[in-house]
C-alpha cells in the first residue's frame, strides 16, 4: 500500500510541475514583454522600462519561473496589476463562489445520475429504463450554457421565481446571506448538474447491468435477500468503480463549466475573473487562474485513484 | 412436401435500417451537411446585411425564424452558423485523430518506456479543458477561430492515443500478429497492415462522437467570445447576442441552442448506431 501512495505521490508531484511549467511558458515567456502587454503599445518606453523593473522581468525566464513557483507554494504571488491587490486575496475571493459552485452542481449531479441510472437497470429494456435512457441522450446533446439560458427563460422571465443573474453575498453585510447566496446558485448549479448526470446516468446503469450478471449476486438473491436489498447492498457498492472513474473526469468537464455558467449568470467566480483579467491584460492574475484550474483537475485524478483502492482493494495488487 | 428451412442472414443494408438509432444519427447528421452544403450557395436572406428597420421581427412567411437585433434573418443565420460548427469540428477532430492514432498505435508497436511516456503525456494533457487551452491561447494571441481550433484538437489528442493504445494492444495479442512476426514482418509494417485496418471501425465511431463534442466545444468558446469573430455567424455567439434580448425577443434565444442540440444528438446517435453495427456482438450482449 505504501509503494502504490509513495508511486502515485510522486506522479502526482511531477504532474504538477510539467503543469506549472507549460502554463508558464505560455502565459509568461510567449507573450514577451508582460509590462509592455499590460500597458498596451502606446505606451512610453521609461514607463515600460519601469514596470518590468518593478514586476522582476530583468531577470532570466528560469529565475522567474523558480520565484512563480516558490510563491504558489508559500501563497504569495504578488499584486494584480489591474486591481491593485494581492491576487491570493482575489483568487479566494472568487473560489468562495466557484467552489460552492462547482460541489452544489456535483452534488445534484450524483444524485440525479445514480437514482435514474439504477431505476434504468431495474428496469433493463422496459419504458422506464428506455425513458431514461432516451432523456439522458437529449441531455448530453443540450449544451450546458443554453440549458442555463433556457432556465433563466423560464424561471427568471416568465415565472419569475429567480433572479436573472448576479450574486448577493454570503454574508450579510455584503448584502446577501446564506440562503439567498445558495438561490442565486441553484440555477446555475442545475443547469451544470443536467448535463453531467445524463453522461453519469449512462455510466451507473451500465454498471450496475454487468455487476446483475455476476454469481455472487444470484448467490446473495437465493440464500433469501430481496431484490432491493442485492442491489443496494451488493450490485452498487461494486458498480462504483466506473462510475468514481468518471466522475473524476467529470470534475475537468465540471469546472470547465463554471467558467461558462458564471458568464451566463453574471457571477463574480473564477472565471468571470479570468475574462476581466485577459480584458485587462492582467496576464499575473490569468497564468495564476488557469494554474490554479488546473491543479484542481490534476489533485481531483488523484484522489479518483486513491478512492479506487479503497472501493477494490482488488485493483492495488495489480497496480503495483 | 415441405419447403427447406432457410437462413439468411441480414445484409449489411437491412441491419443498419434495423436500428433506430443509426437512421436516426444518419438522418441528422445529413441533415446539418446539407444545411452547410445549401449555405454556400444558397440563403434566404443575406447573413451580413444588417437592416435595423428590419429589427427583431417575429417569425412570418418572409422570415421563417424572425430577425435578430441587427435585422438579419434568423434562418439564414442558423443555415451559415452550420459551417463553422463543422469547419471547426472537421480540423480540430482531424488534428486529435491523426496525432492521437500515431501516438497510440507507437505506443502500442513499441511498448516499453515509450508506451508509458505517451500516456503520462495523454493523462498530463486532461488537466488542460479546451476552454482552458483556449484561455490561454486567447490571452497571449488574442481571440480568434484557429485558438479555439488548436484547443479543441488539442484536447482530442489524447483521447484519441487512448483509445488507439487499447484497441491496438488488443490486436497485437492475437494469434495471426504472432504468425506475422514469425514471418518476419517488421513492427511498422504489421501496424500498418494488420492493426490499423482492425480497428479503424472503432476510429470512425470515436471521431463521431469527438465531432459532437467538438460542436459543443466551439459554441461554448464562441459563446465566451473566444471563437467565432463577428461578423462570421455561429450558433454560440447567436446564443450569447440573444441572451442581452431575452426579455424582448425569447424566441431568440431558442433556435440557434436547438440547432446545436440536434447537431450533437444527430452524430451521438450515429456513433453509438455505427458502433452497434459495425460490431454486432456488442449490441447482443447489451
Amino acid at each position: 500500500m505504501s509503494v502504490f501512495l509513495l508511486k502515485r505521490f510522486l506522479t502526482l508531484i511531477a504532474t504538477l510541475a510539467a503543469t506549472s511549467a507549460v502554463v508558464f511558458v505560455v502565459l509568461d515567456v510567449l507573450p514577451g514583454n508582460a509590462a509592455q502587454v499590460l500597458m498596451g503599445p502606446d505606451a512610453a518606453p521609461e514607463a515600460v522600462q519601469a514596470l518590468a523593473q518593478q514586476l522582476g522581468l530583468d531577470q532570466p525566464a528560469w529565475q522567474r519561473y523558480l520565484q512563480w513557483v516558490q510563491g504558489l507554494l508559500v501563497l504569495d504571488l504578488g499584486n494584480s496589476y489591474a486591481y491593485g491587490s494581492p491576487v491570493v486575496d482575489l483568487v479566494l475571493e472568487r473560489l468562495a463562489l466557484t467552489v460552492p459552485l462547482a460541489v452544489l452542481a456535483m452534488l445534484i449531479t450524483t444524485v440525479l445520475a445514480l437514482s435514474a441510472g439504477v431505476y434504468a437497470a431495474s428496469r433493463h429494456n422496459r419504458w422506464g429504463d428506455m425513458g431514461v435512457m432516451g432523456l439522458a441522450q437529449l441531455g448530453i446533446a443540450i449544451p450546458n450554457f443554453w440549458f442555463a439560458i433556457l432556465l433563466i427563460l423560464l424561471f427568471s422571465v416568465k415565472l419569475q421565481w429567480f433572479s436573472a443573474g448576479g450574486f448577493p453575498g454570503w454574508t450579510e453585510d455584503a448584502g446577501g446571506g446564506f440562503w439567498q447566496a445558495l438561490k442565486a446558485l441553484l440555477l446555475p448549479a442545475i443547469s451544470l448538474a443536467v448535463v453531467q448526470a445524463a453522461i453519469l446516468a449512462r455510466i451507473t446503469r451500465s454498471a450496475v447491468l454487468d455487476v446483475m450478471r455476476e454469481d455472487f449476486v444470484r448467490t446473495a438473491r437465493a440464500k433469501g435477500l430481496s431484490r432491493r436489498g442485492v442491489l443496494w447492498g451488493h450490485v452498487l457498492r461494486n458498480a462504483m468503480v466506473p462510475v468514481v472513474t468518471v466522475m473524476g473526469l467529470q470534475f475537468a468537464n465540471l469546472l470547465a463549466g463554471t467558467i461558462v455558467v458564471e458568464n451566463v449568470f453574471y457571477l463574480p467566480g473564477l472565471g468571470r475573473l479570468i475574462f476581466q483579467s485577459i480584458a485587462n491584460r492582467d496576464l499575473i492574475v490569468v497564468r495564476n487562474c488557469v494554474m490554479l484550474l488546473a491543479a484542481m483537475v490534476v489533485i481531483v485524478n488523484f484522489i479518483v485513484d486513491l478512492l479506487y483502492a479503497a472501493i477494490d482493494p482488488r485493483l492495488k495488487a495489480s497496480d503495483l | 412436401m415441405s419447403t427447406p428451412l432457410v437462413l439468411t442472414p441480414p445484409s449489411a443494408w437491412q441491419r443498419a435500417l434495423r436500428q433506430r438509432s443509426l437512421v436516426l444519427g444518419a438522418a441528422l447528421t445529413l441533415l446539418l451537411l446539407l444545411a452547410a452544403g445549401l449555405s454556400l450557395v444558397w440563403t434566404p436572406w443575406s447573413p451580413y446585411e444588417i437592416d435595423l428597420e428590419l429589427k427583431l421581427l417575429p417569425p412570418s412567411a418572409a422570415h421563417w425564424l424572425g430577425t435578430d437585433a441587427f435585422g438579419r434573418d434568423v434562418a439564414s443565420l442558423l443555415l451559415v452558423g452550420a459551417r463553422s460548427s463543422i469547419l471547426v469540428g472537421l480540423i480540430a477532430v482531424g488534428i486529435g485523430l491523426l496525432l492521437g492514432t500515431a501516438l497510440g498505435l507507437l505506443a502500442a508497436a513499441r511498448r516499453g518506456w515509450v508506451e508509458e511516456l505517451i500516456m503520462r503525456l495523454a493523462d498530463f494533457t486532461f488537466a488542460f479543458p479546451a476552454i482552458l487551452s483556449a484561455i490561454m491561447l486567447t490571452a497571449v494571441f488574442g481571440a480568434g477561430i484557429v485558438n479555439a481550433i488548436i484547443a479543441i484538437g488539442i484536447f482530442n489528442i489524447p483521447t484519441f492515443a487512448r483509445v488507439t493504445r487499447a484497441s491496438a494492444n488488443a490486436v497485437w495479442s492475437r494469434d495471426y500478429i504472432l504468425a506475422a512476426r514469425a514471418c518476419g514482418r517488421s513492427r511498422w509494417a504489421i501496424t500498418w497492415e494488420h492493426v490499423l485496418p482492425n480497428i479503424l471501425p472503432m476510429l470512425i465511431v470515436q471521431a463521431t462522437i469527438q465531432f459532437a463534442i467538438a460542436i459543443l466545444a466551439e459554441a461554448a468558446l464562441s459563446y465566451l467570445g473566444l471563437g467565432t469573430q463577428p461578423p462570421q455567424p455561429s450558433w454560440g455567439r447567436m446564443l450569447s447576442e440573444a441572451q442581452t434580448l431575452m426579455f424582448e425577443a425569447p424566441l431568440l434565444a431558442i433556435w440557434p441552442g436547438l440547432a446545436i442540440a440536434l447537431a450533437v444528438l444527430g452524430l451521438n446517435l450515429l456513433g453509438d448506431g455505427l458502433r452497434d453495427w459495425l460490431d454486432p456482438r456488442l449490441a447482443r450482449a447489451r
